[in-house]
């Protein structure tokens, strides 16, 4: 009996566990990118042990692929060697590790998966525990296939209502950071449940889990159903059940209503500073990101395409897109998504994280400001520290690009 | 005593460490770049011994353990915040960087001031002789702390 995190730990530890208790649990799958592999590996080595399991090692590249600069070259000539010298199963260099990760089935239900990367709780969108940490974890995690936690308390979203035009996942995930703030699920787990998230696909479930380290959140689950079945009929690398909640008590339940939702913006410089589109109308954008983690899938894409057809961006502003994984830009080739958007002015790069981080593919100088489809504002996080950051959907971006200004979308819907 | 950098609540990450700047393992490198927009002052002055001390949520967002290696790199003996975000939490208590946590002393102290940390007995206190007590870690947490970080606490045969 317990929440869905109680549930999948006690499963996987073959006993009954309850929030508050730490836990060294076997983990499934180990996961690490090119930023944060070189210390992983540094770590690794000082264990001097081999991989617990090279075919339940995933290994992305994806933050600055292809390399920018001889640095960045550098740490990734070191992992391709340390892949071939561990005969590391899944070396991957096809998108960003989350969107990877789900694609090729990697992620199920019941799953424990730990990633050196904090956007791990992505997995939660099929009922997996994916949690991120930091590298010498992810190293111990490579060594010895296990991970200590304290199981988590549980806050439980319950969604009722349907988002209205132009309102979208994202948009929900933004309010919900906003009605609980930057560190209002910190050590706690995250259930996203109600008639909403259910009616809810894959890739806008994925949304919603991706932002719950944006409230401080240890992982962020939807329950499993149908639609993941259906998603991973063919994909999912190993048989699972469905892990859901029994009798659960959550330390918080937090009610809201999605049909009043507007498209909303979030201001720098953190994600809990929200406004709507509308009251940010006046809000000149020098560069705007479709893009990431959170929301660079094909839906993102398709709405994105749908506002800007037939239409080209202000020339005061700049629009980048960076499709989530090769299978994401290889099917919005063929639906002409990236016909509309090169022909509307923007350039599309190859898959990855894109600008998100700052590190090549659209910088920002002192001063500007970018709307973007991702999930982070902190100052300094795509350039220069003076560069103001608005979080949106892939709609408002649109949009936005379009007129130059933050703009909500359903004035050009 | 350590010299106290006393920063506000929220510190993220990339505030911590910019993502430009952590393209690098070298510890030297990542301690030139420890706060270098946020507090630009930080990196050039700080020395051995001195004391972040924060407000509440310190440490959030991007999991990249730079973060803590940058402070620790620069000499940094302990961080003291009203709270910590939890990845940037486990990857100090990963790398044998004492970390406490302690509501009252951000409201105490000014910025350049003085403290004492004794992360063993969780004793802080001021040059005025005010004490303040800090929450306990849990015990198999201290237990990694106690071994110098998680690498010797698994080369110990423990995990």
């Amino acid at each position: 009996m317990g929440t869905m995190s109680e549930e999948i730990l006690s499963r996987r530890l073959g006993r009954p566990v309850r929030a508050g208790e730490i836990v060294i649990t076997p983990v499934d799958y180990v996961m690490a990118h090119d930023q944060t592999s070189p210390l992983a590996i540094e770590s690794f080595r000082k264990l001097g042990r081999p991989l617990f399991d090279p075919e339940r090692t995933v290994i992305v590249f994806d933050h600055i692929i292809p390399a920018a600069t001889v640095q960045a070259a550098a740490l990734q000539r070191g992992i391709r060697d340390w892949v071939r010298e561990q005969s590391v199963g899944n070396f991957l260099q096809e998108g960003i590790c989350h969107q990877v990760m789900v694609e090729r089935g990697f992620v199920t239900p019941g799953a424990v998966i730990v990633g050196a990367d904090s956007h791990t709780v992505t997995y939660g969108a099929l009922g997996a525990f994916g949690t991120g940490m930091g590298s010498t974890d992810i190293a111990v995690a490579l060594a010895t296939g296990k991970t200590w936690l304290r199981v988590p308390e549980t806050i439980r979203f319950e969604v009722t209502g349907r988002l209205g035009p132009g309102v979208y996942a994202k948009d929900l995930g933004m309010a919900m950071i906003g009605a609980v703030g930057v560190d209002g699920a910190t050590y706690m787990a995250i259930e996203y449940g109600g008639p909403t998230v259910r009616a809810m696909s894959i890739s806008e479930r994925m949304t919603l889990a991706n932002l719950s380290i944006e409230m401080g959140g240890k992982t962020g689950l939807v329950e499993p159903d149908d639609v993941v079945d259906e998603y991973l009929g063919g994909r999912a690398r190993d048989p699972y059940e469905r892990v859901l909640p029994r009798e659960p008590r959550y330390a918080r339940v937090v009610e809201i209503d999605a049909s009043a939702l507007e498209p909303l913006v979030a201001l720098p410089p953190d994600p809990e500073h929200l406004a709507t589109a509308r009251e940010m109308e006046h809000l000149e954008i020098d560069q705007v990101f479709i893009g990431t983690c959170t929301n660079g899938r094909l839906d993102d894409l398709a709405i994105a395409a749908g506002v800007l057809k037939g239409r080209t961006i202000s020339p005061r502003t700049r629009m980048v897109v960076t499709p989530a994984s090769k299978r994401v830009l290889l099917e919005a080739m063929e639906r002409g998504y990236i016909q509309t958007f090169v022909e509307a002015g923007a350039t599309v790069t190859n898959p990855g994280c894109g600008p998100c981080i700052g590190r090549h593919q659209g910088v920002l100088a002192a001063g500007e400001r970018a709307v973007t489809t991702q999930n982070r504002n902190f100052p300094g996080r795509m350039g220069d520290p003076t560069a103001e950051i608005y979080l949106a959907s892939p709609a408002t971006a649109a949009a936005t690009a379009i007129t130059g200004r933050i703009t909500d979308p359903r004035s050009l819907m | 005593m350590g010299r106290i950098w006393k920063v506000g609540d929220n510190v993220s990450t990339d505030e911590i460490i910019p993502g430009r700047y952590n393209v690098t393992t070298d510890r030297a490198e990542l301690a030139r770049a420890a706060l270098i927009e946020y507090r630009p002052d930080f990196a050039p002055n700080v020395r051995p011994g001195d004391v972040v001390v924060a407000g509440r949520n310190f440490g959030m967002g991007s999991s990249r353990e730079h973060a803590a290696i940058c402070l620790q790199a620069a000499g940094v003996s302990a961080i003291v915040a009203r709270s910590f975000a939890r990845i940037f939490y486990r990857n100090c208590i990963n790398i044998g960087l004492p970390i406490l946590v302690c509501d009252e002393l951000h409201g105490a102290v000014e910025d350049g001031g003085e403290v004492e940390v004794d992360p063993a007995s969780g004793r802080i206190s001021l040059p005025d002789g005010r004490t303040f007590e800090v929450e306990p870690l849990p015990e198999f947490v201290l237990r990694i702390v106690q071994a110098g970080g998680i690498i010797p606490f698994v080369q110990a045969g423990n995990l």
